[in-house]
């Protein structure tokens, strides 16, 4: 069979896994940018226990590796009675791991705001939660961006795991056409080419758009 | 609820220690292979052909926005389609040797590029052949600023490893999941798995910031 003729046959699996992947995807990512922002303000927080929440949460999930704690939250996590259907644990597992990566470029973007900014938020009388929202976060914001943009890679490539538990991503439908066809080079070398694609032109161009969006807001541009 | 058996995660840690030690010796030839093909992929972006350049670039962007998981499944499957079988340990260890030599490059990449101009000039000056330019002026150099990264990606190609239990590598991952097969008790081999993940990256993680302050000082950095 040749290549056209294969992807003939094929692409509707293929398409229909892509758009698994990209739900996934979109669905990990909101909910890892959560988490950081949740994890990373609670890690600069004066609070003992609130901080040692945020950093046992960032060690337990950057210390082990995602396919552990993919495979813990979905054949374990029933064990306790607690039962998540496949497509959730998949998405809740990679969000849950790039949220501790993330927290820790919440917590570094935070930090590289200049002191000063803090200052005159308290010298015009804005209350912590005012000045974390209005004034710190926007330019933290602006710092961070470029590291997150790798975050998404990793988090897209990490989306390629759910395939393991049965989730029907493009991994997965790779995988199926693989084992009926034995035509590995065409189907696994398909999948490459599109994660390639939705890496190099969906999720970079979106990021760098993000950043000149983001400076241009903050009259940086 | 919370049925955890002493007993039985007792009687699988001998098990487990043996599967760890596969583990690193994985992660240790995984590495071994990515820090000389990180380099080779470095250094031949450095050449004074554009189109070997722009090939390089090029590949190691491919290889770094696409699945770990994708790759290894890709080396071992796509090799017998062609004639060539390699065991599951070969294609884990190209696999991933890969994987990590195109991050390992740019972290050289970085090292390379820090070293000062003046440093070149001063070799050209002393009459140095291009090799010995690297070996005995650039290299030395480029190696402490790149320490850093190098660690990260230790411990990361060791955080990767259970990845390769998908084409039967029998590492950590992989006997967890024979254990669990055998038993139908998947608590203990899990949960255990991410606590020896935990209990060897944590330190690792520290080890590395503490060589690497080594190596400043040693280096009168």
């Amino acid at each position: 069979m040749s290549t056209y003729d294969f992807l003939v046959l094929y692409w509707p699996r293929l398409l229909s896994g892509t758009g698994i992947t990209i739900a996934q995807f979109l669905l990990a990512a909101i909910l890892g940018v959560t988490i950081s922002l949740g994890m990373g303000l609670l890690k600069l927080s004066h609070n003992p226990l609130l901080r040692g929440t945020a950093v046992t949460y960032i060690e337990i999930f950057r210390g082990t590796s995602l396919l552990v704690q993919l495979y813990w939250i979905f054949f374990v996590l029933p064990l306790f009675g607690l039962t998540i259907e496949k497509f959730t644990a998949g998405y809740v597992a990679v969000g849950m791991n790039i949220g501790a990566y993330g927290a820790e470029l919440v917590r570094g973007g935070i930090l590289s705001v200049p002191k000063g900014q803090w200052e005159a938020a308290l010298a015009i009388n804005l209350s912590p939660a005012q000045r974390m929202r209005r004034i710190i976060l926007p330019q933290a914001l602006v710092n961070m961006l470029p590291p997150w943009g790798n975050l998404m890679i990793e988090l897209l490539k990490g989306t390629a795991l759910v395939s393991l538990i049965s989730v029907a991503d493009l991994m997965f439908e790779a995988k199926q056409i693989n084992g009926t066809t034995y035509l590995s080079a065409q189907t696994f070398g398909a999948a490459l080419v599109i994660y390639y694609v939705l890496a190099r032109f969906l999720v970079t161009p979106f990021m760098r758009w993000l950043e000149r969006f983001m400076a241009r807001k903050m009259g940086r541009a | 609820m919370f049925d955890w058996k002493w007993d039985f995660a007792w009687e699988i840690t001998p098990r487990l220690i043996q599967a760890t030690g596969n583990t690193l010796i994985a992660a240790g030839a995984g590495y071994a292979l990515a820090l000389v093909l990180g380099l080779v992929l470095a250094l031949a972006q450095r050449t004074p052909y554009k189109i070997l350049t722009l090939a390089v670039r090029e590949f190691v962007e491919f290889v770094r926005s696409t699945p770990l998981i994708l790759q290894i499944f890709f080396v071992f499957y796509v090799g017998p389609q062609f004639g060539i079988r390699l065991s599951p340990w070969m294609s884990g260890m190209i696999a991933i040797g890969l994987h990590y030599s195109c991050y390992l490059s740019e972290v050289y990449r970085g090292g390379i590029e820090s070293v000062a101009k003046g440093q070149w000039e001063a070799a050209t000056a002393l009459n140095m052949t291009t090799a010995q330019k690297y070996r005995r002026v650039i290299i030395p150099q480029a190696i402490p600023p790149a320490l850093a990264g190098m660690g990260n990606y230790l411990v990361g190609i060791f955080k990767d490893t259970p990845m390769l239990s998908v084409i039967g590598v029998t590492e950590l991952m992989h006997t967890a999941n024979s254990i669990g097969a055998e038993n139908y008790r998947f608590l203990e081999p899990y949960t255990m798995v991410g606590i020896i993940f935990l209990a060897i990256s944590l330190p690792a993680a520290g080890l590395i910031r503490l060589l690497e302050g080594y190596a400043r000082r040693k280096l009168g950095l």
